[in-house]
């Protein structure tokens, strides 16, 4: 139900993200969706990946440092009020959101939201009672 | 003017006599009523009766910060507890500082020597002291506070901070000597000038200051912005406090160790070998009067030279140069000593491994900024933004509330803090003094 998402930490100064998705690209990962947090003197930037194994691999050994966590990513209908639904309800049941991002999906009617728990399961129970589509990883990876 | 004439202006021959009779009373004593000292003269197979000269004194073995470390908190102490009156303390490894003891005596020795230093930098009775060193465990407020008592000058207890307060009270009571740290004083003079308020304009003929190292380009920023003339003070918890060693205004070359207090020597830092005068190496101090705490052989770490040519203003006692630097990685930040090992305990706390961390030290607006960049590893990363400011907040309370400085904490990429010959360069002080 969960879809693994890794982080990397990085300095805020020019060039770093480019040095990250050179990697990548040299390593033939493809990027399924990210996000990218900052302050004013470094960020943490998100990636959903199709090869998370060979993407920490590539970056460990660039000596990035990098994290691994899951994320539940699911669907919205991609029309106005979609996003409120899901909002509303995690707002009603007390979970937390700590922090979110969303990915289009082209020739579909619907987005899709990752969002990051710190009561995961809990989330996930909520969502799916509530008869929405939860993404699986592998899935996902291949959108 | 000098405050103690007979001593001061000792004719040296006369000097060396009473520094000989008071270094044997020392030793018997350290000896006789300290286990650290008695198995460190044991070890070196020499007894207080071998030391029958000044020359002697090379036969004992040398006293470490760690030594005092290893005896915390009140091993050192050559006195019962009912005879200590006053205990001290100056930071140390992460909740582990030196802890210094003085009896009646050794308050009102230091009171007299801190006199002396009031005076050789310009003070009469007739003077207001502004005292801007820190009160409390910190030796530099309560040490110069005592010594203008003893010369019967008004201090003003102002302590460190609350700047504009300060300014105020310069301006209303009117004080003619200021004592502080060297930054300090250029911020008081930024603050003042940003209320608009003119240190000539202000009754402030000297300043005495020290508690961190300075130079003879901040001396003469000091005198020409406060227009005032400014001498060098030296002094460490260890030894005494503020007021072992001081500039005469009259030479401002050098400062008087009080030799009939302390005795001075200086060593090869690396074989321990005593050095001629004029010839640069460690500081190592024996206390000869103290009761509470006597330190034989104490190596300071700081590095300087001896000159005992005669002094104009007609004190005998020998003239130590300014401090140059120090043998280890010693920082003084804000007049706090810092060293990097504190920093790194505070950081194994997070993480029980060894973190790489750099400090770098910066002068800005002339107060000193400690900025602590530690790289992130796993085990201290985050996904969310707000745990890892949590983590940068946290490194800086910790050293605060550790160390009493505060620090900028910057997380920063493995592997980007320089590292000489594979060992991390931990310490980065681009302050130009």
């Amino acid at each position: 139900m969960y879809v693994e998402q890794i982080s990397v930490f990085l300095e805020n100064k020019a060039g770093r993200i480019a040095d990250v998705t050179s990697i990548l690209a040299k390593a033939g990962v493809n990027i399924r969706a990210l996000s990218l947090a900052d302050t004013s003197d470094f960020g943490v930037l998100r990636l959903i990946v199709d090869d998370h194994a060979k993407a920490e691999r590539e970056l460990k050994e660039n000596n990035f440092t990098m994290g691994k966590t899951f994320v539940v990513a699911a669907e919205v209908e991609d029309k106005p009020g979609g996003l409120h639904k899901i909002m509303d309800l995690l707002g009603k049941e007390g979970l937390n959101v700590e922090y979110m991002y969303a990915f289009v999906r082209p020739h579909t009617n619907n987005a899709v939201m990752i969002f990051r728990f710190d009561k995961l399961d809990e989330a996930v129970q909520v969502l799916t009672d509530n008869n929405i589509t939860i993404i699986e990883g592998e899935k996902l990876y291949s959108l | 003017m000098i405050f103690n004439i007979e001593y001061e202006t000792m004719p040296r021959e006369a000097l060396e006599a009473i520094q000989v009779r008071r270094l044997q009373a020392t030793l018997g004593r350290a000896y006789a009523s300290v286990p650290f000292y008695r198995k460190s003269f044991e070890d070196a197979g020499v007894t207080p009766a071998d030391i029958k000269s000044l020359d002697d004194l090379r036969r004992i073995p040398f006293t470490t910060k760690q030594d005092l470390r290893d005896n915390y908190p009140f091993n050192m102490f050559a006195v019962p507890m009912s005879n200590v009156v006053r205990i001290h303390a100056s930071s140390g490894t992460t909740g582990q500082p030196t802890v210094v003891g003085y009896t009646l005596r050794d308050v009102d020795t230091w009171a007299e020597l801190m006199a002396r230093s009031l005076v050789a930098g310009g003070a009469s009775n007739e003077d207001i002291i502004h005292n801007a060193y820190g009160y409390g465990l910190f030796t530099g407020g309560l040490g110069v506070h005592y010594g203008a008592e003893k010369l019967g000058a008004s201090i003003i207890p102002v302590s460190g901070g609350n700047t504009k307060r300060q300014i105020v009270i310069m301006k209303d009571f009117g004080p003619t000597i200021l004592t502080a740290t060297p930054s300090y004083t250029l911020h008081l003079a930024e603050v003042a000038t940003e209320m608009g308020v003119s240190f000539k304009d202000l009754k402030f003929k000297y300043g005495i200051f020290g508690a961190e190292p300075w130079s003879e380009s901040m001396r003469t920023e000091i005198e020409n912005k406060l227009d005032i003339v400014a001498v060098d003070i030296y002094g460490l918890s260890e030894v005494m406090g503020p007021g072992v060693a001081i500039e005469c205004h009259e030479a401002k070359a050098g400062l008087h160790v009080f030799e009939d207090h302390f005795i001075p020597e200086i060593i090869d830092p690396e074989t321990g070998e005593p050095l001629p005068y004029g010839e640069s190496g460690e500081l190592v101090f024996t206390s000869i009067t103290k009761e509470a705490f006597p330190v034989i052989r104490y190596r300071t770490r700081d590095i300087t030279s001896l000159n005992p040519e005669p002094c104009i203003c007609g004190r005998t006692h020998v003239r130590m140069d300014r401090v140059s630097g120090r043998t280890d990685d010693m920082l003084i930040i804000r007049g706090v000593n810092v060293f990097p090992s504190q920093i790194e305990s505070v950081l194994m706390q997070m993480d029980e491994v060894e973190p790489h961390y750099q400090l770098v030290v910066d002068r800005a607006d002339s107060l000193d900024i400690l900025t602590v960049m530690v790289e992130v590893n796993e085990r201290l990363f985050s996904d969310e933004v707000r745990l890892l400011q949590n983590l940068e907040r946290k490194i800086s309370n910790d050293i605060k509330e550790y160390l009493g400085i505060s620090a900028k904490v910057k997380l920063v990429e493995p592997k980007t803090i320089a590292r000489s010959q594979g060992k991390a360069v931990r310490v980065i002080d681009n302050r130009k003094i």
